[in-house]
């Protein structure tokens, strides 16, 4: 193992890109782009099961082996602490007790922007039933705080909407919550390219969560590959620590000495 | 009777239905999933001894992607 590995409730992950299934063309396409991702966790929503109106329809997880990866059930679509906790009975016992389970109570159709006073009360019942909560909030620093201090095993503040694509609208904030935490950051909803998730890595977050900005590429297996990358090089970058920025004052990069005269 | 099955009716006609029968019937055992019993998760092994009447309501749940 080594020592720069993601340590999420107790499991350590080499990779720090985290991925949805959602919006692929096919389950062919969302394997190969998962697999070029080089993600581990993959995030899952829990639905209604055709009732024998399609017999032959394929599983999801046929294609996305349970024993590959590790399955992140979400709770996309609640609005309310109650249909979340609900979700995630269900999802433990769908996916064999597993406890690792993402948690988003939405508070509006339009921006999906989560609704941050029924996420606290559901993960404080989650917790309390032995679920391993990892957070889906907005960029709130003192939100981003009480969760971790009511026991979430990682906080995954926005950087943008869910699905917009528009990258991270406030990195001072997310500084701040990263300053602040002692369990990981994990950017969650609205990376839209590889320089966005670059970026958050160079701020400090320990991850990135993803889907529309890697299933909606024109090539989504060549930007799950682009993803990898920029995620790894944002990481190094954190760790190697940038040159401290000179306003209006350059240094060259040649000597100074032994010009020809 | 009547037993409402992820929000559809489906009716039987027979007075009590063995929840193993329905799961069959659904073409359901090959897959994966969750069920949860008139609003209680209900664990494979009490399946065989489940049987369903009038009125009870299911909601059986499957993993999909999503993000």
């Amino acid at each position: 193992m080594k020592s720069d590995n993601l340590l999420i409730a107790g499991k350590y992950y080499v990779s720090r890109l985290l991925v949805g299934t959602g919006k692929y063309k096919d389950f062919e396409e969302t394997r190969k782009a998962i697999d070029e991702s080089g993600a581990e966790i993959v995030t899952v929503a829990i639905r209604r099961t055709n009732i024998g109106q399609d017999q032959n329809e394929k599983s999801l997880l046929d294609f996305i082996p349970k024993e590959k990866y590790t399955y992140l059930p979400n709770t996309a679509g609640c609005y309310s602490k109650d249909e979340a906790i609900r979700t995630l009975r269900l999802a433990r016992e769908l996916l064999d007790g597993h406890n690792l389970v993402k948690l988003e109570v939405l508070g509006d159709p339009n921006t999906l922007y989560p609704n941050v006073i029924e996420t606290v009360e559901a993960a404080k019942t989650l917790i309390k039933e032995g679920f391993d909560v990892m957070v889906y909030t907005s960029d709130d620093p003192i939100i981003a705080k009480q969760l971790e201090d009511i026991g979430c095993c990682a906080i995954m503040p926005l950087a943008s909407l869910i699905g917009s694509g528009m990258g991270i609208l406030n990195p001072h904030n997310l500084e701040i919550i990263i300053d602040n935490a002692k369990v990981p950051i994990i950017v969650d909803a609205g990376v839209g390219t590889a320089s966005d998730a670059v970026i958050a890595m160079e701020l400090g977050c320990d991850g990135v969560l993803m889907n529309t900005a890697i299933a909606a590429a024109k090539d989504p297996i060549l930007m799950a590959k682009a993803m990898k990358k920029a995620i790894e090089s944002g990481r190094d970058a954190f760790i190697a620590g940038r040159m401290k920025k000179k306003f209006y004052q350059a240094a060259p990069s040649s000597p100074t000495s032994g010009l020809i005269k | 009777m009547k037993v409402h099955v992820n929000g559809l009716e489906k009716i039987f006609e027979v007075s009590e239905l063995p929840l193993s029968q329905l799961i069959e019937e659904l073409a359901l055992k090959e897959k994966k999933f969750a069920i949860e019993y008139n609003g209680e998760i209900i664990s494979k092994g009490n399946f065989p001894q489940t049987i369903l009447k009038d009125g009870d309501k299911l909601e059986i749940v499957i993993a999909v992607g999503g993000g």
